[in-house]
């Protein structure tokens, strides 16, 4: 395991990072872009373990925090997948482009 | 808090009253409501005067104010703040008096004469507010509280003069009283800033004793500070004069109160007669410690402002043929004699003869005029007409009115033993032994007043030999309307009888009355030639009068056009002011600085437009953004970190 040097890690992670960002911009459907953001909130995981582990493996506060951030991202998942439903009962329709009414 | 507040409350709660609930529920209630209250009104003031006067008013032999109610209002700084209250002293004992009794008989006349009129709650809830207002001013401790007042009689008057708003006339007198006199409380106001930088204070027992201490820093300071070559005392109390003078119609302001008498007769009687006139006389007279001891300069200026006025006046009078507008330059004439008595006057007992002769004069001269505004009322009421062409041999038809206006012309016109007789001789006495051309001016104006009032006289009773019989068949007024004219007769009779200096006098010691027969040969026998004339000329009916106008010819018409002064005033406003200063402003207003607001205004419309297309509704688009910003942020900070 320590063999594994911590620029990997981060590398994946930010690979990770950037394609959560992609798809947020790009897709259209709503779902999708909720797994976008599932994807940046887990490479943030990553990165908060790789360091706790390479950085300071006597603290345990990374590990910590990777587990808030996966209780909250589920919390959020609930949340948004309930606002995506009510969106589709009102609106017909998960397309992003078609939820525009807040605005001038 | 004392008896005393309910002189003010009264009238005011009436005034709500029969405001509020007047044309609803009380139509016909709120004449007996604004009646019952100022009545006991005048008996309250009645007691007051009795208790001030012979009971606890004089100390050691001088009379001295009193302040049974004075409360801080507004409190600028520790030395300086507006108090209300009120002041009990000689002169605020007289108005009281004068003011609630002749609001009670104009009262009770307007319960006869406004009968069936439409707005007659709303009229009554005005006259109410007017004698409020009046009688808050006679007796304000602090030249502010006389400001506000002030104020609100200007406005009380304003209402009351429109009062007929359908009548285009009627409400374009009202607007140009409030105009007129709006424009000279401009000066009023200038004034009480000037005097109370000064002295530091507002209450006018605290201005007097600063301003007339000779030896007092405040008074000190006023004399040196100079502007344009008067000293800022004289500054004050000039402006001061300016909007006593508005208010009580001297020249060159006078030019409302000949139109105020568009109002109902009533009103005349009580507001542009009696009452609110007098107001500048009474500012004066508050302030006359001032004048008299620090600024004789100022005061002089009241003398030749109030002679010349009153010259003025009496020969207008003369000429006018609208019975109320005699009646009106007669009031500015005798308001004239007031000023220029106290001009006249010195501080202190004998050489303050002018000052008493003017309170005394004030007295009588509210009594009699509003004795003669009211015969007039009926007069008018009678025939429907104020022009003296439509009158003529009511004598038989009005009998009661008849005597009672020949007793108001007797009073004026100064024959004795009659109320006008008295004060007009101690206002002449006064100015004999100060300046003898003011007093020669004054006597042939005391001889042109009998003139007119009795050319009035004749013209309205006699010179006819009846009357058109279409309207013979009404009386000459109800019990309501003849009763106030038979009280206000009596009072022309006996008002000049009271020992006047007794109670009022400049400095508060007893000054002793004096009639010198021999000095009051030449003023009576003026009088007497006076009416002679006015007999020769309108007792019958003949061409006596159009042949001796005819050959004044130019001088009769001038007088007759009241000297062209509204002309002068028309082109100075229409053609001066709002041509060349007016239009500019106007110009200036509505291009540059409207033009720049609007300016801003749509450069900020554009801008916000602009920016609001960038709210497309769109997340991604926001997140976008977002990203933008966040990496823009971060580059930054690692630039001032020095990192990058």
């Amino acid at each position: 395991m320590n063999n594994v040097p911590l620029i990997h890690i981060l590398f994946v992670s930010t690979a990770l990072f950037f394609i959560g960002v992609y798809g947020f911009f790009t897709r259209r459907n709503l779902i999708t872009m909720l797994m976008s953001v599932e994807l940046i909130l887990n490479s943030v995981n990553i990165n908060f373990v790789a360091f706790n582990k390479y950085l300071h493996p006597e603290n345990h506060d990374g590990l910590f925090f990777s587990f808030f951030i996966i209780a909250i991202a589920a919390a959020e998942a609930a949340v948004a997948i309930a606002i995506i439903i009510n969106l589709y009962r009102s609106h017909r329709s998960i397309d992003v482009e078609d939820a525009n009414e807040l605005k001038l | 808090m004392t008896i005393l507040v309910l002189i003010l409350l009264l009238p005011f709660l009436s005034f709500v009253v029969s405001g509020i609930w007047g044309r609803s529920h009380l139509k016909n209630l709120s004449g007996s409501i604004g009646t019952t209250s100022i009545f006991a009104a005048f008996i309250i003031s009645c007691q007051t005067a009795y208790q001030y006067f012979f009971i606890d008013g004089m100390i050691a032999g001088k009379y001295v104010a009193q302040f049974p109610v004075n409360f801080h209002w507004l409190q600028f700084t520790p030395d300086l703040s507006i108090n209300i209250g009120m002041m009990i002293d000689p002169i605020s004992v007289m108005m009281l008096l004068v003011v609630t009794f002749i609001s009670l008989m104009v009262h009770i006349y307007s319960l006869g004469y406004m009968k069936g009129e439409e707005r007659y709650a709303t009229y009554y809830s005005f006259l109410s507010l007017f004698t409020f207002s009046m009688l808050g001013l006679v007796v304000a401790t602090n030249i502010f509280q006389t400001y506000i007042f002030w104020e609100l009689v200007g406005v009380s008057s304003f209402l009351l003069i429109g009062f007929y708003y359908n009548k285009p006339s009627a409400v374009a007198a009202s607007k140009k009283a409030f105009i007129v006199t709006r424009f000279a409380d401009l000066g009023f106001l200038a004034g009480i800033l000037i005097l109370s930088y000064y002295s530091g204070s507002l209450d006018f027992k605290e201005i007097i004793s600063r301003y007339t201490d000779l030896s007092s820093p405040h008074l000190q300071s006023a004399i040196t500070a100079s502007f344009m070559g008067a000293s800022a005392l004289t500054w004050g109390l000039v402006l001061v004069f300016v909007g006593g003078a508005g208010k009580s119609a001297m020249f060159p302001l006078h030019v409302w109160l000949p139109d105020a008498m568009e109002g109902p007769t009533p009103v005349s009687a009580l507001i542009h007669a009696a009452t609110m006139v007098v107001a500048g006389v009474f500012l004066v007279a508050r302030l006359f410690p001032i004048f008299a001891i620090s600024c004789p300069a100022a005061l002089h200026l009241v003398a030749v402002v109030g002679i010349f006025s009153s010259a003025f006046a009496a020969l207008i009078a003369c000429t006018q043929t609208d019975i109320k507008r005699v009646l009106a330059y007669s009031t500015m004439s005798q308001i004239g004699f007031m000023m220029f008595a106290l001009g006249v006057s010195k501080y202190g007992s004998e050489s303050g003869l002018g000052y008493m002769a003017s309170m005394f004069h004030l007295f009588t001269h509210a009594i009699f005029k509003a004795l003669l505004f009211l015969c007039a009322g009926s007069v008018i009421h009678f025939v429907h007409s104020n022009e003296m062409k439509d009158m003529g041999g009511l004598n038989k038809l009005m009998p009661i009115t008849h005597l009672a206006f020949l007793l108001g012309c007797l009073a004026i016109a100064g024959i004795p033993p009659f109320a006008g007789f008295f004060s007009k001789e101690e206002i002449l006495t006064a100015a004999f032994e100060h300046d003898k051309l003011i007093y020669y001016v004054a006597i042939i104006t005391a001889g042109l007043t009998s003139f007119y009032m009795f050319r009035l006289f004749f013209s309205i009773f006699y010179s006819k030999k009846s009357f058109s019989e279409k309207i013979n068949h009404h009386s000459e007024g109800t019990f309501t309307m003849l009763l106030p004219q038979i009280i206000l007769a009596i009072g022309s009779i006996l008002a000049g009888f009271i020992p006047f200096g007794n109670y009022i006098s400049s400095d508060g010691w007893v000054l002793e009355n004096h009639i010198d027969w021999n000095f009051s040969i030449l003023p009576i026998s003026l009088s007497s030639i006076g009416i002679l004339i006015a007999g020769f000329f309108f007792y019958k009916k003949s061409d006596r009068p159009e042949n001796i106008s005819l050959q004044l010819g130019a001088l009769y018409s001038l007088v007759k056009n009241k000297l062209y002064i509204d002309e002068v005033y028309e082109f100075v406003t229409k053609k001066l002011i709002f041509r060349f200063i007016a239009r500019p402003a106007a110009w200036i207003d509505r291009n540059l600085i409207d033009g720049s607001i609007n300016t801003i205004g749509k450069a900020t419309q554009v801008f916000s437009l602009t920016t609001s297309l960038w709210q497309s509704g769109k997340v991604q688009a926001y997140s976008i953004w977002f990203l933008v910003g966040t990496l823009g942020v971060l580059l930054m900070s690692l630039h001032f970190l020095q990192i990058i």
